[in-house]
């Protein structure tokens, strides 16, 4: 059975958190899920094995661009009912200040939700939301349940 | 301190895997072997984008400290990626070593100009492509 299909069943769709712990990367981060009302904020612990840069010391890159991308796609199923996880097509990722070693904060907001595809933009930050430390925007390829299956992957 | 592009494996680059495997003409290969905690899709298997992303980075990253010690400018301090723009053209599939490889295309004074490929298979298959540009000689220590 499939992930989000699976979940339904369990009644747990809406619990962003059991669809991260079904990541295995996500899970590999720990990357956490605090859902308020109609937001959802991503957070990040930060540990030791997430550094890029040992000097200064900063986070990786690619850790945020890995939790820019997760923040985006949780949003979506936030969103709407998906037959699957969302799929990138793009993702655009400007790093603004470097990451210090610390908490990271993810939100994302849905620009464009077509059927099809849909355009977020996302931003992380640590001590002020107003002080971003890397932000994206990316294309995702959606299944919307009960639709016509894709005959394309 | 200068930086050797062949053993730059910062701790998350090393938490994935990455390991450096070649270096041709400027153009330098980073492989990440198959892990499960890599997975993105428990359905099907594939690699997560994010993992993609952070191996695209450190390829490029490294192509950047190739490039610079190549017209002798590699004690010019550390790097930082200032943008990376990502296409996803296909799935990185289960069970399948995951190769990147990049290449500085162009160094000015302040910038870097940076174009990857991330490939299992073969490089004419590519599972996705990168463009980014980097910050040269970036503060090695934070400001107080």
């Amino acid at each position: 059975m499939k992930l989000l299909e699976e979940l339904r069943a369990a009644g747990q769709a809406s619990n962003l958190q059991a669809v991260a712990d079904a990541i295995p990367y996500a899970r590999f981060l720990n990357l956490r899920i605090d859902s308020k009302g109609d937001e959802l904020t991503t957070v990040l612990p930060f540990r030791d094995d997430l550094i890029g840069n040992t000097d200064l010391p900063a986070i990786h890159g690619g850790v945020l661009g890995s939790m820019l991308e997760l923040t985006a796609v949780l949003q979506l199923l936030r969103a709407s009912e998906l037959e699957r996880l969302p799929k990138t097509i793009d993702l655009s990722i400007d790093y603004l200040r470097s990451g210090l070693p610390q908490d990271v904060y993810g939100r994302a907001d849905i620009t464009r939700a077509g059927r099809r595809a849909a355009n977020v933009r996302v931003e992380l930050w640590q001590e002020r939301r107003d002080k971003p430390i890397a932000a994206a925007h990316g294309n995702f390829l959606l299944a919307p349940l009960g639709a016509a299956p894709s005959t394309t992957s | 301190m200068a930086f050797d592009p062949f053993s730059f494996t910062p701790p998350f680059a090393q938490a994935l895997g990455f390991e450096f495997i070649d270096e041709t003409d400027g153009k330098l290969t980073v492989r990440a072997p198959w892990a499960e905690h890599l997975v993105g899709d428990p359905d099907s298997g594939v690699i997560h984008g994010g993992v993609i992303t952070a191996m695209l980075d450190n390829a490029c990253g490294r192509a950047v400290h190739l490039a610079r010690m190549q017209v002798g400018r590699d004690e010019e301090g550390a790097i930082a990626t200032l943008d990376l723009r990502i296409d996803y053209m296909g799935p990185a599939e289960s069970g399948k070593d995951l190769y990147a490889q990049a290449y500085c295309y162009k160094l000015t004074r302040n910038v870097a100009f940076v174009r990857a490929t991330a490939y299992t298979d073969t490089i004419e298959q590519p599972v996705a492509n990168a463009v980014g540009a980097f910050m040269l000689g970036t503060p090695s220590e934070r400001k107080a």
